[in-house]
């Protein structure tokens, strides 16, 4: 299967307030087939955010290589990161609109910024793009105006604009309720079947997450496990990923008895 | 280890330099953002808005009780040695090469730079910078360059306003108020007054422009890396308070610089 993302032998290490360095990457190496959706799980501080910035080139890895579609991001500068970088759909942890703009010009500006679209073009394509994410009805509202849920589909509604190869989720389902949670699932599963894209999502939401992923990966003192299903994180004898399994998921759980 | 005060000394200055470098390359690329394309000129014109009208009623008022305090006391001190007829020119040349910039700068700083640093930290920890470089929107060109040029553009014309409303402000305390003959303080200030004092001035207005929004812009794009601050809405705060108090000391080291090389 060729793969979209690739890890090899990657370091990040941080000083902490005492000057001790902490290693949150400890030479990994790991694969994300393209396509496909992996999930990437872990505790607080085991560097899941640090992972997709490392993969966005929004960080430099201290040794080892990132690549992305082969190309590697580590080296990438100038215009050349830009042109990495247009390949990716990012929906950001607080989604990250601009709250100086409303609902409209958010999911309008890459088309506006990137592309030489027309205004009615762009008009066209963000207006069909708020009916499809359920928006129709808010363009001229401003993000501080919307629910936690809505601006996530606003976000998503952006991100998708220039059609991106790699969308990347930081944990989107972070302070939504259990209703909005799932119908955020719902539009993942749905927007990734209709443009075939690879999902890369970072959450703490276990084990509903695990519904959507093809893969798992989880992040434990620097180092990484990759698994391709719920179940074989259960039949895992390392220990601490049983105590992963008992602290997230329950003693026993089986992926086909969660309701999709 | 930590506690060795060698260890903690190169360490500072290790982040010292690193912070310079930083925000050295940060001005390089919000000039290179010029050259980009699309250069963003509506964003320019609010921003010049934002930074030069909206300043203008304080300005005018700082201008204002500046000249006539200029006036009241420059007349005291004159009027001891019977050269009250020299108002017009110690005023004039007060304000146009010495008070006019740097009070123009400082009241910029105060209300637009402090607003500029805010609005960049908070961007920058709701990771709306972030959004920008991944959807390979530069933000420099987006949101930074503007408000250079703006800065550029709008503080040389606020200290010209500052230097008329002040000069004006003197004449209505000195010539009004005190009594100096209206023919002696123009006529003082033009003889005095000469190109090369309007040039310092002017060439003072633009390093200060360039100063505050260097440093309040710079420290809130990394507002993250700066050493102390914290996290969340506080570390907006602080940094903040930060840059206007680290721009504002910035203007009046270099108006003495300025002022020993230039006059």
């Amino acid at each position: 299967m060729p793969s979209a993302i690739d890890f090899r032998n990657v370091v990040k290490t941080f000083a902490k307030k005492n000057g001790e360095l902490q290693s949150v990457l400890n030479g990994v190496s790991f694969s994300i087939p393209a396509g496909k959706t992996t999930v990437i799980a872990g505790g607080s501080g085991q560097g899941k955010s640090v992972t997709l910035k490392l993969v966005l080139g929004l960080m430099q890895a201290d040794a080892g290589q990132v690549f992305v579609h082969d190309q590697d991001i580590t080296r990438a500068r100038g215009r050349e990161m830009e042109r990495l970088r247009t390949q990716f759909g990012v929906l950001f942890q607080g989604s990250a609109l601009f709250d100086s703009l409303t609902v409209f010009e958010n999911v309008a500006l890459p088309l506006r910024e990137r592309t030489e679209k027309s205004e009615a073009e762009i008009k066209t394509l963000v207006e069909g793009a708020l009916a499809q994410f359920e928006l129709s009805g808010h363009e001229e509202k401003y993000p501080a105006q919307l629910s936690g849920g809505m601006q996530k589909r606003v976000g998503l509604a952006r991100a998708m604009q220039l059609k991106p190869s790699i969308m990347l989720f930081d944990e989107p389902t972070t302070g939504l309720d259990p209703v909005m949670t799932r119908e955020i699932y719902h539009l993942f599963a749905r927007t990734q079947a209709e443009f075939g894209f690879t999902s890369v999502i970072v959450s703490h939401d276990i084990p509903k997450i695990f519904n959507l992923a093809d893969q798992v990966i989880i992040l434990n003192n620097g180092e990484m496990d990759v698994f391709g299903s719920p179940e074989e994180i259960q039949w895992s004898e390392k220990p601490h990923i049983q105590e992963f399994v008992k602290m997230t998921m329950g003693d026993i759980y089986q992926s086909h008895l969660v309701e999709k | 280890m930590n506690g060795n005060p060698i260890i903690k000394l190169g360490n500072t200055g290790v982040y010292i330099v690193t912070d310079l470098g930083k925000m050295a390359v940060f001005m390089l690329k919000a000039f290179r953002g010029v050259f980009r394309h699309p250069f963003r000129m509506k964003e320019l014109i609010r921003q010049v808005h934002f930074i030069g009208v909206g300043s203008l009623a304080v300005i005018f008022f700082t201008a204002a009780s500046t000249g006539m305090v200029l006036g009241l006391q420059g007349y005291y001190s004159l009027n001891k040695f019977g050269a009250e007829g020299m108002l017009g020119s110690a005023v004039s040349l007060t304000l146009i090469m010495e008070l006019g910039p740097v009070l123009t700068a400082l009241m910029v700083a105060g209300r637009a730079g402090s607003a500029m640093c805010a609005e960049l930290g908070i961007m920058r920890i709701s990771e709306q910078i972030d959004a920008l470089d991944c959807m390979a929107i530069d933000p420099f060109r987006y949101f930074i360059t503007p408000k250079f040029l703006a800065a550029l553009i709008s503080v040389p014309l606020l200290t010209a306003v500052f230097d008329v409303v002040g000069i004006a402000g003197g004449y209505v305390a000195g010539v009004g108020l005190m009594g100096v003959s209206p023919g002696a303080y123009i006529q003082g200030m033009q003889s005095s007054v000469t190109n090369h004092d309007i040039q310092l001035g002017i060439i003072k207005s633009f390093v200060f422009a360039l100063l505050v929004v260097w440093i309040c812009t710079g420290r809130g794009y990394f507002v993250r890396e700066i050493r102390g601050a914290g996290f969340g809405a506080e570390s907006v705060s602080r940094v903040t308070t930060q840059a206007v108090v680290l721009s504002s000391i910035s203007v009046l080291i270099f108006d003495y610089l300025l002022t020993a090389v230039l006059l």
